[in-house]
């Protein structure tokens, strides 16, 4: 089953300078989203639903979902049933579940492993650096791109960027 | 000398220092125009890019504009800029302070549950809380808010949050947040702080743990008495999920097709939901023109604020040894019983709205205000202008005398908001009309 994530961005949000975060954006095409939930009030929905608006690929990875598309999109089975090149995996799972999940990554060539607000694993991010992967963890794809295009402040959210230049689109 | 009191427990991890951020946050240039101010986006609605996009934005899915009665990109300027000043994740804008605790409580509480507030608190809240909450089903229970024992009896089955002011209206009583906060979060409800009087640049409440805090913006933080506003800024550390109190907030919402607003939206939830539910359906919405001057008046917040101190203090020790003044309750003096809260709680000094008390009781007080020349007479705090009230025949006059009392507001009280004329003039002014009272 889907794991139930908050999707929030801590108060501590300074572990990953916003160019590492920009850089992952700019260079991403494809994210596979593994634990996706066919339900529309689910968090990964609206995540994924946003990252299709922002022009990202998103393809579903979820074994339990696989009779219906989501947002236009066939589920997947596992990662290694892909048949696409993706960037960023991007993974709404219980963290003892990713260490599994950072193989895979690995094994198809993903660039990113990225883990959603709430999932946090050591040894997860080992397996993955190693494997010559970017880590995230513990932040959530929608809301850093929300923060970092200036988007999450149009919600009145205190983003924490000061900044007299004007504001440039991630895009 | 007393012992150096020991920092908050919460310091704030701004990454600016706060007269930066009153002036930048949330005010990066416009992307597409360059403009350094705030622009004034004084529309009512945004175009979707398509069907799926206005779905998308219904469903809360995107971030996005639809219409200005939930958002409004002048109106979010400001609320981003509140919400970095007190050192909090997010923030909603309202019409007027009175609609910030609206939203707040009608995000709180079902019919039938309660809040525990301070008995000091401005006359309009009390009637608010005590009159007109009630008519919706939210019960509200005074306490003095010099005793905590008192807060923590109080609390049932059904309190949902505790309620009161940083820097209470008008006696300029401090309340001891910390331990508040605790006593509040034994209980697994929030502590919600109006810290109107103080403003962010005095005292920041969620350095102390307090959960909430609510504006009204009409006062210092706006500054100039030009325009209504209110906010609600959460600090994004209550857990809304711990024993079920809240299920409004962490549970599914049927107006929502089931969303569970904290879940999907965690830190920022409770305002999620106080925009998309409260602002929304209740419709106390900040016209853009209001914040654009609110944003302005933030801008010198900080050296207006030392000013209305110092001013403060300098008033306040002329009529401590004034011979028809029979008393003077301003925290910044050594004989106040607030004097050590303050310097624990508002180091810069105490604000600059206080009470005192004239010998020749409510007579002396109608003559008072009606004597001066250069102090308004009128009903509002936080003006650059320097204001006198008679509480007792204004703002408190729908109050029972015993109310009155409670609520620091006798029939001999005079209230002033000190504003920032040269401190020789109002001591002049005051003076004269003295004489005369």
């Amino acid at each position: 089953m889907t794991v139930a994530v908050a999707c929030y961005l801590p108060a501590s949000s300074g572990l990953y300078p916003d160019e590492l975060l920009l850089d992952i954006y700019r260079r991403t095409r494809t994210v596979a989203m593994v634990g996706i939930s066919p339900k529309w009030n689910r968090p990964s929905y609206f995540v994924m639903r946003y990252l299709q608006h922002k022009g990202f690929r998103v393809i579903p990875v979820n074994p339990r979902a696989t009779d219906a598309p989501i947002l236009g999109e066939r589920v997947y089975p596992d990662l290694e049933s892909v048949p696409d090149d993706v960037d960023v995996v991007d993974v709404f799972r219980r963290p003892d579940e990713t260490p599994a999940l950072a193989r895979s990554a690995v094994a198809i060539g993903a660039k990113v492993l990225w883990m959603q607000l709430g999932i946090r694993n050591d040894e997860t991010a080992s397996i993955a650096g190693v494997g010559g992967l970017t880590v995230v963890q513990d932040r959530c794809m929608k809301i850093e791109y929300g923060r970092l295009s200036g988007e999450l402040a149009w919600s009145g959210i205190n983003t924490r960027i000061v900044s007299s230049r004007r504001r440039k689109l991630i895009a | 000398m007393s012992e150096p009191e020991p920092a908050p427990p919460f310091e704030t991890d701004e990454p600016y220092g706060f007269e930066t951020r009153a002036i930048h946050a949330g005010a990066q240039p416009d992307p597409s125009t360059g403009s350094r101010n705030v622009p004034i986006h004084q529309t009512t609605a945004y175009v979707f890019d398509d069907v799926d996009h206005a779905a998308a934005l219904f469903n809360l899915q995107t971030f996005g504009y639809i219409y200005s009665r939930l958002t409004n990109p002048t109106v979010a300027a400001l609320e981003e800029r509140v919400a970095a000043l007190e050192g909090g994740r997010a923030a909603v804008a309202c019409a007027s302070g009175h609609a910030a605790q609206l939203l707040t409580f009608f995000t709180l509480l079902e019919p039938g549950d309660d809040v525990v507030a301070a008995r000091q608190l401005y006359g309009g809240s009390l009637t608010q809380l005590r009159h007109t909450f009630a008519r919706l089903g939210w019960g509200a229970q005074f306490v003095d808010a010099t005793d905590l024992d008192a807060f923590r009896a109080a609390i049932g089955p059904r309190t949902k949050a505790l309620f009161v002011e940083s820097l209470a209206n008008p006696a300029g009583l401090v309340v001891d947040l910390e331990r508040l906060a605790t006593i509040a979060h034994d209980a697994g409800i929030p502590l919600v702080v109006d810290n109107t009087l103080a403003t962010p640049y005095l005292c920041r409440p969620f350095e102390w743990g307090a959960d909430l805090v609510v504006h009204s913006l009409t006062k210092f933080l706006s500054g100039h008495g030009t325009s209504m506003g209110g906010v609600v800024v959460e600090s994004g550390r209550f857990d809304w999920t711990t024993g079920g109190r809240f299920p409004y907030l962490a549970g599914p919402d049927d107006a929502y097709h089931g969303l569970n607003f904290v879940e999907t939206f965690g830190d920022f939830g409770f305002s999620m939901k106080a925009r998309a539910v409260a602002l929304r359906d209740l419709g106390p919405a900040l016209s853009p023109a209001n914040a654009f001057y609110i944003l302005t008046g933030i801008e010198s917040l900080p050296v207006r604020m030392d000013r209305h101190v110092a001013n403060a203090r300098t008033v306040a020790e002329f009529l401590a040894v004034h011979p028809k003044v029979s008393w003077v309750s301003y925290a910044g003096l050594p004989e106040s019983p607030w004097h050590d809260l303050a310097a624990r709680y508002l180091p810069r000094g105490p604000g600059a709205v206080f009470t005192f008390g004239l010998a020749g009781g409510y007579e002396a007080g109608v003559s008072l205000v009606e004597g001066v020349e250069l102090w308004s007479h009128l009903a509002n705090v936080g003006d650059t202008r320097s204001l006198i009230l008679h509480p007792a025949s204004t703002t408190h006059r729908q109050l029972t005398d015993g109310e009155r009392q409670a609520a620091g507001a006798g029939p001999e009280v005079i209230r002033l908001s000190v504003g920032l004329e040269t401190a020789d003039d109002l001591i002049a002014d005051l003076g004269r009309a003295l004489d005369a009272a």
